[in-house]
């Protein structure tokens, strides 16, 4: 594993650039493909202050409903907001919403479900129990409630997703953790007298993590469609504020005369999750190689 | 004896999640801040009128008696009332629910009839170009906002073509058929990818079996194969999957709704929430709930139907 135990701090970052190299060119084109992608939209997103032309919220009534081209490269709508503006600060919302969305709950789905599996027993059973419940609650009734609880906006999803989307992940880090218990190394690190603690954090983790992340590459795509679609029948973002799914709801009336105010920030959408599928697809065939499996 | 042992326990298992659900629902809406009648009235009514309403609604007992009666109302049918909409909550999801269910049968049947030849095809020949460009398709198709895929469908079969109808639910049977088209493809753009995965990869394993060698030893034509031996082991992995994304299913059923304007239980759900019609919601969450696990429990029962080897491994 170390091979860079050789002191000198340039050795070192030598070591670790043709680490960083091999482990690049050991990807599968999807796998490059989808990084490099999803690399420049969130950069899009993070430079969006500078890379908008115009401010996402300004409306200009002498330029309402052009048709792309010219200064406004998407087009406007029909209070002459720059749609191009408009998609570029809704990546960095939707993109960021959907990271969390996504990998909080992975983090202690995970470790509970990694936990869960290596105890087994009363705690398994109870993470078994509420994972099977969890899968069969009918998501978006959730959100609702909470909504007419606290109202609408992005809270209410993440306090449902995070209560409910951990399960998921517990349940894949159970079930591969159950495989893993039995195998050698961990009889190895059990005779070696290592706490529980040690044992699945260090030695079982990095061998049960490789679904979740799969899954999670799905899973971000899925949050990313629940946040927009949400924001599309108005619970979720509320306008004026850029995001693709209410975007999408803003241009729905004028869509004969303006295709433009819909359909783009909804490509913006297919283009982050065709560049999430090709990373989640890329990952399942290299985990699968790693360990032996059919690519 | 096994088969209807095997259909009690999984009935029994279902309860859970009803329970789960209703006690969400319920607990969720006594931390409305304020008073939730006065809310959902909006403040028009006087002290008196107020109190009236929590007496007929039962709303000033205990919360473990307003919680216990309401699942025993709900299990003889009775879902409570709603305010805004002065009826009986069961009565307005009956009124609502022959959309909902339309739309998912036909979100369904149309996934399944595209994914099938599909991923028959792809599992052919795994690594053609055939195969790439299904699994490229795809992705594609699972990364589009089903309620712009929805809209985009309107404009160019609706609106341009002038071919299928783009709202409401239509009159009689074929009408019914006719209008939910559409609302049944958008839903097959996100739930057709996730069935040519599966069942792609449950033939390619049900095609490496041996009895499939033996198959093509004693001379059955290549097709018979595919159709008889593999694709009937390949389709039950599959129902789990469909199965397991029954929720997401009906959740975005619930989006698609408002897109086609169908007169559906989401369109209601989605409209419960804007007045805040608390008793609605509460009842409108139990039925998504129900009709989430009977789905779930129709696809269990036909895997352990199927496949006795379930049956065998019951306690």
């Amino acid at each position: 594993m170390s091979t860079v135990a050789a002191g000198e701090e340039g050795v070192m970052a030598a070591g670790l650039g043709r680490r960083l190299a091999r482990e690049v060119a050991s990807w599968s084109v999807t796998l490059k493909l989808g990084a490099v992608l999803l690399a420049l939209i969130a950069l899009a997103a993070l430079m969006a202050p500078w890379i908008a032309p115009f401010d996402p919220e300004a409306q200009d009534y002498d330029a309402i409903l052009l048709p792309p081209g010219g200064v406004h490269l998407f087009g406007t709508d029909n209070v002459g907001r720059d749609i191009f503006s408009r998609v570029l600060y809704a990546a960095r919302l939707d993109l960021s919403a959907g990271f969390a969305l996504t990998f909080v709950p992975m983090i202690y789905g995970v470790l509970i479900g990694a936990y869960a599996g290596y105890r087994g027993g009363l705690v398994d059973a109870v993470v078994g129990g509420i994972a099977n419940v969890a899968i069969a609650f009918p998501f978006l009734v959730m959100i609702v409630v909470v909504v007419a609880v606290i109202g609408p906006g992005i809270d209410a999803i993440y306090i449902s997703v995070f209560l409910l989307a951990w399960t998921m992940y517990a349940r894949l880090a159970r079930a591969d953790m159950m495989v893993e218990r039995a195998k050698d190394y961990m009889l190895a690190a059990r005779v070696l007298g290592f706490s529980t603690k040690r044992i699945v954090l260090r030695h079982g983790l990095p061998n049960v993590v490789g679904s979740s992340l799969v899954f999670a590459m799905s899973d971000f795509v899925l949050n990313i469609l629940l946040l927009s679609g949400l924001s599309f029948i108005g619970l979720g973002i509320q306008p004026p504020t850029p995001e693709w799914g209410a975007m999408i709801a803003e241009g729905k009336e004028f869509i004969l005369e303006a295709w433009w105010i819909s359909t783009l920030p909804g490509l913006a959408v297919v283009l982050t999750g065709t560049a999430l599928s090709l990373i989640g697809d890329g990952l399942a065939r290299r985990f699968s190689d790693r360990h032996g499996g059919p690519a | 004896m096994k088969a209807l042992r095997y259909i009690l326990l999984r009935l029994l298992g279902t309860l859970p999640v009803l329970i789960g659900v209703t006690l969400f629902t319920f607990l969720a809406i006594q931390f409305v801040p304020g008073d939730p009648v006065r809310i959902m009235t909006h403040g028009r009514l006087g002290d008196a009128e107020v109190e009236a309403i929590y007496e007929r609604l039962g709303m000033n007992r205990p919360l473990a008696v307003q919680y216990g009666s309401f699942l025993v109302n709900a299990a003889t049918g009775d879902l409570g009332e709603s305010i805004i909409q002065n009826a009986p909550v069961a009565d307005l999801v009956a009124e609502k629910v022959t959309p909902t269910l339309w739309l998912l049968g036909m979100g369904t049947l149309l996934s399944v009839l595209i994914a099938l030849p599909l991923a028959l095809f792809a599992a052919a020949r795994p690594d053609s170009a055939f195969d790439h460009a299904v699994r490229a398709a795809g992705m594609l198709g699972f990364a589009m906002p089903p309620f712009w895929i929805g809209l985009l469908l309107i404009v160019t079969f609706g609106l341009e073509l002038g071919w299928l109808p783009i709202s409401g639910f239509g009159a009689g049977w074929w009408g019914h058929v006719v209008h939910m088209i559409l609302p049944g493809l958008t839903i097959a753009f996100f739930l057709a990818p996730i069935l040519v995965q599966s069942l792609r990869a449950s033939l390619l394993d049900a095609l490496a079996a041996d009895h499939i060698e033996v198959a093509r030893a004693r001379g059955i034509p290549e097709w018979r194969i595919y159709l008889k031996h593999a694709l009937r082991n390949a389709l039950l992995p599959t129902l789990t999957v469909l199965a397991v994304n029954v929720s997401w299913l009906v959740s975005g059923a619930v989006v698609i709704e408002s897109v086609f304007a169908l007169p559906g239980l989401g369109s209601l759900l989605v409209r419960s929430v804007g007045y805040r019609d608390y008793p609605l919601i509460q009842g409108l969450a139990l039925v998504f709930a129900v009709i989430v696990v009977a789905i779930n429990l129709v696809a269990d029962l036909s895997y352990g139907l199927v496949d006795r080897r379930v049956l065998r491994k019951l306690p």
